[in-house]
C-alpha cells in the first residue's frame, strides 16, 4: 500500500469520486431522456464541470449555504440534495424536490443549505450575501457560496454583491464557473478583462484562478478561502476554468463551438477521468473500487429515472397552494 | 397608554419594539444609521427623513448602513430571511424598485411556491411612496399596483400613525415578504397610538366613516381626501361610507362588498396611475361580485396616466383631490337623493 499523496483520505477521495460520478451519470442520462421528449421545459447540463461543485462542496456541511445557477444539478447533488427527488422534480412530478412546481431551474433544499438553482443569472450573489450575514449574526461559522458563470459575471447585482460582501466582511465566496460560453457568446467577447482575479481585486477581494477540470486544484483553493472566511477573514473569489460537454441547453446544436471541441474536451479535459487516473496511479483507490462505485451510481440513477417516471403528477389542487405561508 | 405621535414616530416605535422582542430582527438600508464611518456617526441621520433615528444607539450592530447598491442589499435581506433572520430593508423611495426588482419579483415572491412550500422569506421592505413632496417623477410614485399584482408578496399602505405601528409590527412578525409603503406626506400626521406593541392583522379594512349613500374605497394619503369629500357631501345630505383598505394584498373584499350591498354606489380613490390599478381592481371585483346591488357605474378617481410632474401647480393637479372625489360622487348620487 503506497502512501496517500492527496489532501483527502481514501474515504473522502471515494466520496468525491462518487459525487462526481453521480453528477455525470445524472446528466448523461438526462441528455438521453430529454431527447425522448419525456422531460418538459429547459434542461441545462453540468457534465464536464463536476470537479468545481465537488471540490468546493467537500468542504461544506448543512450549515453552509449555496446559491446555484440555471445549470444547477451538479451543485444540488454535491450539496446533498436527494437524487430521486431531483429527478422527480425534473419530470414535473408531485414527489419532486419542489413538488413539481420548480423544475430543473429551481431545485432547492434549504435544510441542506441549498438555496436554489436560479433562472435569473447572477441573482444568487445578493442572496448569498444574506446567507453570510445570517451566519455572521448567528455566529455559527457558516459560509455562503454563490456560483455564477462567465456570462452572469457581468451582471450588476454580482458586482454590487462583491462590494457589499467586502464592505460588510461577509463569509462569502464568489465562484465564477468559466466554461467559456455565456449561452453561445464567448467569454472573450463579453468580458473585458482577461482574468476574474482582476475583477476581484477591483473590489478589494483576494482571488484565485484554477483549472476547474482539476479537482485537487479546486479543492485546495476553495479550502483556503473557506477556512479564511469561517475565521472572519471575509469574502474571496474563485475562478474555475472549465469545460461544458453539452450545449447551453438540451437541444442546442452548439454551432458556435469549434469543430471537434467537445470530443477534445471529453478526451483531454474530462475532470472525472483526470481525477480517477491520478488517484488510481497513486495506488490509493483501485480500478475495481472505482468500478464498484460506477455500478452503484448507475443503479441509483436507473432507479431514480424509473421512480420519477412512475411517480404521481401534481394534482389540480396543488396549483394554488404554497403561494403564502398565510394569506 | 395612548398619546398623540406622528406616523414617523409610530414606525420608529414599531421597529424599536420588534428589535427589542426578537434578536432576529435586523434593519438595513441607505443612511438608516446615517453617517456610519463618519466623524458624526453618534449623531447620525437615522434615515433621510429621520424615521430610524435613535435605533442605532439602542441596537448597535443591528442597523446596517448599506452601500448604494439596492440589488445587493435588498437581495441580501431576502437571502438572510430565507436563512432564518427577520430583516427589515429600507428601499428609501419605492421608485428605486427599478434597480432591484428582480430580487423582489423573481426571488422573494417566488421562493415558497417555486420550492414546493419548503421556503419561508419573512422580509419587510419599507419604502416611501406618493406625491406631494415636490420630488418629481422618480421619487413620488404610488407603485402599489405593481406589487399587488405579484403573487407571493403582501402589500401594505397605512393612512395613519395608529395603523402604521400595528401593521408594521404585523409585517415584521409575518412569515411572508411584505412591501410596506409609507406615504411621505403622512409622516407628520398624528394620531392616538398606544405605547405598547400591537399587531393589526392583514386583510382587514377599516371603515373610517359610516354612511348609507355611497361607498368610497381608498388607502394611504387619499383616505384623508376621501374623508374631506365625505364631510362636504354630508352638507348636501349625502352620507358617504369611507373604507380604508390598509392592506392591498391581501385585500378585504368582504368589507367592500358588504358596504356596496348597502349603498349601491362605489367610488374608488387611488393615487396610482389609472391603468391596471387598485381602482380598476376594486371596481372590477365589485362589478363581478355585486352587480345586482349597484345602482350606478363605479367611479374611479386616480392620478392621470402621466409621470408625476415637478411644478407644484401641476403636481397638485396630479393627486386626487377632495373636489375630484366629490365630483365623482355627485355624478352617481343624483341631486334627487339630496333633496
Amino acid at each position: 500500500m503506497s502512501t496517500n499523496p492527496f489532501p483527502l483520505d481514501k474515504a473522502d477521495l471515494m466520496k468525491a469520486y462518487r459525487t462526481m460520478r453521480t453528477i455525470r451519470e445524472f446528466e448523461e442520462r438526462l441528455h438521453v431522456e430529454f431527447a425522448k421528449g419525456d422531460i418538459p421545459g429547459f434542461v441545462h447540463l453540468y457534465a464536464g464541470e463536476e470537479a468545481c461543485a465537488t471540490g468546493i462542496m467537500m468542504h461544506l456541511t448543512d450549515v453552509d449555504r449555496i446559491a446555484s445557477t440555471h445549470r444547477g444539478h451538479g451543485h444540488c447533488i454535491a450539496k446533498g440534495v436527494d437524487v430521486h427527488e431531483m429527478m422527480a422534480e425534473i419530470y414535473g412530478k408531485a414527489t419532486g424536490a419542489c413538488r413539481g412546481k420548480g423544475g430543473s431551474m429551481h431545485i432547492a433544499d434549504l435544510a441542506k443549505g441549498m438555496m436554489g438553482a436560479n433562472g435569473i443569472l447572477g441573482a444568487g450573489a445578493p442572496l448569498v450575501c444574506g446567507a453570510g450575514l445570517a451566519a455572521k449574526f448567528r455566529g455559527d461559522g457558516g459560509v455562503g457560496i454563490t456560483f455564477f458563470g462567465d456570462g452572469a459575471s457581468n451582471q450588476g447585482m454580482v458586482l454590487e454583491s462583491m462590494n457589499l460582501a467586502a464592505v460588510w466582511n461577509l463569509p462569502v465566496i464568489f465562484v465564477v464557473e468559466n466554461n467559456g460560453y455565456a449561452e453561445s457568446t464567448s467569454v472573450d467577447y463579453a468580458t473585458a478583462v482577461d482574468s476574474y482575479v482582476d475583477r476581484a481585486s477591483g473590489f478589494g477581494l483576494p482571488g484565485v484562478t484554477v483549472d476547474g477540470t482539476d479537482f485537487f486544484a479546486v479543492y485546495e483553493a476553495a479550502g483556503e478561502m473557506i477556512r479564511r472566511a469561517r475565521e472572519g477573514g471575509g469574502p474571496a473569489l474563485l475562478e474555475c476554468k472549465m469545460v461544458r460537454f453539452f450545449g447551453h441547453f438540451e437541444g442546442d446544436a452548439q454551432t458556435y463551438k469549434a469543430k471537434g471541441e467537445n470530443d477534445y474536451n471529453r478526451e483531454h479535459r474530462d475532470c472525472l477521468k483526470i481525477f480517477a487516473a491520478r488517484v488510481r496511479e497513486a495506488g490509493v483507490v483501485t480500478a475495481d473500487e472505482f468500478a464498484a462505485i460506477d455500478r452503484e451510481v448507475g443503479a441509483l440513477i436507473e432507479d431514480a429515472v424509473a421512480s420519477a417516471k412512475a411517480a404521481p403528477l401534481p394534482s389540480a389542487r396543488d396549483l394554488t397552494t404554497d403561494v403564502y405561508v398565510a394569506y | 397608554m395612548a398619546r398623540k405621535i406622528s406616523m414617523k414616530q409610530a414606525i420608529n416605535e414599531a421597529l424599536d419594539l420588534e428589535m427589542r422582542r426578537d434578536p432576529a430582527v435586523i434593519v438595513m438600508g441607505e443612511d438608516i444609521v446615517g453617517g456610519a464611518g463618519s466623524p458624526g456617526e453618534e449623531d447620525a441621520w437615522g434615515g433621510v427623513l429621520g424615521v430610524t433615528k435613535g435605533l442605532h444607539a439602542k441596537y448597535p450592530g443591528r442597523l446596517l448602513d448599506t452601500p448604494l447598491s439596492e440589488s445587493a442589499y435588498i437581495g441580501a435581506a431576502i437571502g438572510a430571511a430565507a436563512c432564518g433572520m427577520r430583516p427589515v430593508a429600507e428601499l428609501m423611495f419605492l421608485d428605486f424598485m427599478g434597480v432591484c426588482f428582480d430580487q423582489i419579483l423573481n426571488q422573494a415572491a417566488k421562493f415558497k411556491y417555486m420550492f414546493g412550500g419548503k421556503a419561508k422569506t419573512p422580509v419587510v421592505i419599507r419604502a416611501m411612496v406618493g406625491a406631494g413632496f415636490r420630488a418629481a417623477a422618480q421619487h413620488s410614485q404610488m407603485l402599489t399596483p405593481v406589487f399587488t399584482h405579484v403573487p407571493g408578496l403582501k402589500v401594505v399602505c397605512p393612512s395613519n400613525a395608529y395603523d402604521a405601528k400595528g401593521l408594521l409590527i404585523q409585517a415584521i412578525r409575518d412569515d411572508d415578504p411584505v412591501i410596506f409603503c409609507e406615504h411621505k406626506n403622512l409622516y407628520g400626521h398624528e394620531a392616538d397610538v398606544p405605547e405598547e406593541a400591537y399587531a393589526i392583522p392583514f386583510g382587514e379594512a377599516a371603515v373610517v366613516r359610516e354612511g348609507k349613500d355611497v361607498t368610497i374605497v381608498s388607502y394611504g394619503l387619499t383616505v384623508h381626501r376621501a374623508l374631506e369629500a365625505a364631510e362636504r357631501l354630508a352638507k348636501e345630505r349625502i352620507e358617504a361610507e369611507v373604507i380604508d383598505l390598509r392592506t392591498l394584498s391581501p385585500i378585504d373584499w368582504d368589507t367592500v362588498l358588504e358596504s356596496v350591498e348597502t349603498t349601491g354606489r362605489l367610488v374608488v380613490v387611488d393615487e396610482a396611475n389609472p391603468r391596471c390599478s387598485i381602482a380598476t381592481d376594486v371596481s372590477a371585483h365589485v362589478v363581478q361580485e355585486a352587480f345586482g346591488a349597484l345602482k350606478a357605474a363605479p367611479q374611479m378617481v386616480t392620478a392621470p396616466h402621466t409621470p408625476v410632474p415637478f411644478s407644484p401647480v401641476l403636481e397638485d393637479l396630479y393627486i386626487p383631490t377632495a373636489d375630484a372625489i366629490t365630483a365623482a360622487v355627485s355624478k352617481i348620487a343624483p341631486r334627487a337623493m339630496a333633496a
